[in-house]
């Protein structure tokens, strides 16, 4: 005989405001198999949970529903509750009566009715619950981070201090990411470079640390403690042991009008290039598509002039297979594509530049070498007019709706650094609403207005059109209710900012839940910032959501901790809700085995007794519990009714069914 | 169409899967946004694990409308999971389809983890249609009625 006990959770007034609590606990008294109902503030509090506790051991409880929010929020926890009073943590349902329940109905009678229902129906499973143990399994002491911008070499940064093996794996040529192209940061106005460049290093020379570049992730298979990656090595035509960065092979090659994606299209380079100085690895890389003995066989002048023969025009890409542990998405950002805002001229004028655009013009090694000049004529810009917004908080469609949060303070950076250097030059700011919350932000911004004059308009652009070699910037000034039109000779965009386009491709290999601006989900956008919902991911930078440097470095930090906590455990334990199959049922059909997106399901011979002494040998399924991820799938396809799913049995969804249409 | 009673409700059965769907409806509830309360949810660990004979014994048991939700294709939590629920159920809705039961009752969508505000919409939506169906009498077997 079951003895099952309900506590209804009040959450403060969060539940009990529009469900009559104490009418749930009574009305579900009176289900058959229910001993004990009670009701409490806060199940979850310390005091709810040895309410719990002393329930189950004074009345011998064998299972327990709790009314309360969301399993996906303290389920785990109640069945820690369970465990600690000697119940098998699997005898636990939740009814969520907060999410589905409370919060999204007004009238108590029916959200009250509904309470009982999503009650009756926990109750109606739990009956069905049978005690599950987890199995185990090992955890590869490895992380794989996926990204080497900033947010990626400070998460392997990190795990390698604790003594765990990283690989980082980055598409381009070296690592360092967007933070590399910048000029100064803000609030305190360091060089990017100089920051930036001492951590590149340290990885490189970081024994545990291993850089793959040019490299992309090609598959990724596996579970948490145990993903198999593999990893496809582009052929960069060069030799990187042999390679000693001389770029004497730079200056030779006859093929120069490649654009400089380094410095943003802005100049060119040669076929054969290394994107800047302080690349890491320090290594030439051939574009194929642009190297004229790549193409038509007519050159190898690189060959020639290399001093240590590192060309090497037959290489191929080459697939590495790795094994992980945890696996850090680090992917980053790009600034979005601005043919939407024909507006604003970007297509049109060379003088019209992105905000990332002119971090190279003011970069002491970009293609002007610091000096501040039009990309047109090479002049100096005598009025500098900023607009900020371009494509972010755009409810339009054209843009993106979510506020890009940096450009409020790079662009105050901007104006503030020309007015320092340039104290001549005009600097004109067109902006929706100035947001700088942050240590240090605020102060920094009111200096740009106070201490250096900048001119901030409050409004929004309408168009940039040139007229007399100038560019009209027209726009509105809301504060002096008019309409404004400033001569100007550069103008700046902050184009909003979007998420890596290869994270996509990423989040689908690692099954990682994404949004519909392409950021990837967070476990809980509170308590687990640095988590994706699958374990054994982790999310680091720009990917998870828009922010800056200081933020990025924090996060990276807190994803790096997370991952050390995983790979310090010698094992892990499994899922225990698995599929198992009833042999006597089992045909042995394998149809299972082909719906199995994780290979879990073999086949065995089995012995069989038939009666009479007589025993038969058939071929039945067999579930690698330690493989197993619980879809359930398998149940759905096996035509004999052998397969099911511990925890989400076939009876204990009947069962739920049941409940919910008896009215 | 038969008459609708004046304040018929409808029973609605939803399947939302852990990873997507489940989560679309907490942010939903977290965010406020309402859906009437005859929609109840049963969570599974994916829309995979969803046998037709759940639905057809949902109809069986008196439900009104039966909805299937999942992560969005290229999104399942499991790879594919999602795919092999969108064969069943065309499979399944047009075989209940030739027993009369209209094919606005059952409805597969795809939901985010991030969409809480499209979870609400859809159920909103879909308890609206089968409002206006009306009661779903074909399948319902009269021995359950206590």
């Amino acid at each position: 005989m079951q003895r099952i006990g309900v506590f209804v959770c009040w959450c403060g007034s969060n539940i009990a405001s529009t469900v009559d609590v104490k009418k749930v606990a009574e009305v579900l008294k009176a289900e058959p198999g229910v001993v004990i109902s009670e009701n409490y503030q806060y199940m979850c509090s310390e005091n709810g949970q040895a309410l719990i506790r002393n329930a189950i051991k004074e009345h011998s409880l064998t299972g327990i529903v709790v009314c309360s929010c969301s399993p996906r929020m303290h389920e785990a926890t109640f069945r820690r509750t369970a465990e600690s009073a000697g119940l098998n943590p699997y005898m636990v349902e939740i009814a969520n009566i907060r999410e589905q329940c409370s919060w999204i109905h007004k009238d108590m009678e029916e959200a009250t009715e509904k309470a009982i229902i999503l009650g009756r129906s926990a109750i109606a499973k739990l009956k069905l619950n049978a005690p599950l143990t987890s199995g185990e399994s090992a955890v590869v002491k490895r992380a794989l981070v996926i990204g080497g911008g900033i947010a990626g070499i400070q998460s392997a940064l990190d795990i390698a201090e604790a003594g765990f093996e990283v690989d980082i794996v980055e598409t381009s040529p070296t690592i360092g990411g967007n933070m590399a192209k910048l000029d100064k940061t803000f609030p305190t106005l360091d060089c990017a470079a100089c920051i930036l460049t001492p951590k590149m290093v340290d990885c490189a020379q970081n024994e545990k640390i291993d850089i793959l570049t040019y490299s992309e992730v090609e598959s990724v298979k596996g579970f948490v403690g145990n993903f198999k990656v593999q990893i496809r090595k582009k052929a960069r035509f060069v030799d990187e042991k042999k390679c000693t960065g001389c770029g004497e092979c730079m200056q030779k090659c006859p093929s120069k009008k490649g654009l400089n994606d380094f410095n943003m299209g802005l100049n060119t380079r040669p076929a054969i290039y290394i994107p800047f100085a302080q690349a890491i690895p320090n290594v030439a890389v051939i574009d194929p598509e642009q190297c004229l003995k790549l193409k038509n066989g007519k050159c190898g002048l690189c060959a020639m002039k290399c001093n240590v023969n590192a060309i090497d025009y037959t290489q191929k890409d080459e697939i590495i297979e790795r094994e992980y542990g945890a696996i850090v998405v680090a992917t980053g950002y790009k600034p979005i594509s601005l043919e939407n805002f024909n507006e604003y001229g970007y297509s049109q004028y060379k003088d019209v530049v992105t905000s990332l655009e002119l971090e190279r013009l003011m970069n002491a090694a970009g293609p002007s070498e610091g000096h501040l000049v039009r990309p047109s004529d090479h002049k100096e810009p005598k009025v500098i007019t900023f607009i900020q917004c371009v494509g972010s908080r755009d409810t339009s469609g054209c843009g993106k709706p979510y506020c890009s949060k940096i450009c409020c303070m790079y662009t105050a950076k901007h104006a503030m650094l020309i007015r320092e250097k340039y104290p001549d030059t005009e600097v004109h700011v067109f902006y929706i609403d100035v947001r700088t919350p942050g240590k240090n932000y605020d102060e920094f911004f009111r200096r740009a207005v106070e201490q250096y004059g900048v001119d901030y308009v409050k409004g929004m652009v309408g168009k940039v059109y040139e007229e007399n070699g100038k560019l009209m910037v027209q726009g509105a000034d809301l504060i002096n209710n008019e309409q404004v039109v400033i001569p100007s000779d550069l103008v700046v965009l902050a184009a909003a900012i979007e998420p890596s386009p290869t994270v996509r491709k990423i989040a689908t290999m690692v099954t990682a839940s994404i949004d519909t601006n392409n950021f990837l989900t967070e476990a809980h956008a509170k308590l687990r910032p640095v988590e994706s919902p699958t374990a054994g991911i982790f999310l680091s930078g720009v990917c998870q959501g828009p922010k800056d440097i200081p933020e990025t470095v924090s996060q990276a930090s807190a994803c790096a901790a997370k991952v050390i906590g995983l790979l310090a455990k010698d094992k892990l334990k499994c899922n225990a809700s698995v599929a198992h199959s009833d042999e006597t049922l089992c045909s042995g059909c394998s149809v299972c085995a082909n719906v199995c997106p994780y290979g879990a399901i073999t086949y065995v011979d089995k012995e069989f007794r038939l009666g009479g002494g007589k025993t038969e040998l058939r071929r039945v399924a067999s579930v690698n519990p330690a493989v197993c991820q619980g879809c359930g799938a398998c149940t759905v396809t096996c035509p004999s009714g052998a397969m099911d799913l511990k925890g989400f049995t076939t009876g204990q969804i009947m069962a739920e069914v049941d409940a919910i249409c008896k009215r | 169409m038969q008459e609708i009673k004046k304040d018929y409700k409808p029973l609605i059965v939803a399947f939302c899967c852990n990873w997507c769907s489940y989560a679309g409806a907490d942010l939903a509830g977290s965010s406020r946004l309402s859906y009437p309360a005859e929609v109840k949810i049963i969570r599974v660990p994916c829309s995979c694990r969803v046998n037709p004979t759940f639905i057809l014994k949902a109809f069986q048991r008196g439900a009104d409308g039966v909805i299937i939700c999942g992560c969005h294709p290229g999104d399942c939590h499991y790879t594919s999971g999602n795919y092999f629920a969108r064969r069943r159920m065309s499979l399944l809705f047009s075989m209940l389809d030739y027993l009369g039961i209209e094919r606005e009752r059952t409805r597969v969508e795809w939901v985010s983890a991030a969409e809480g505000a499209k979870f609400s919409a859809v159920m909103n939506d879909f308890a609206k249609t089968v409002t206006e169906l009306g009661e779903n009498k074909r399948l319902e077997d009269l021995r359950c009625k206590n």
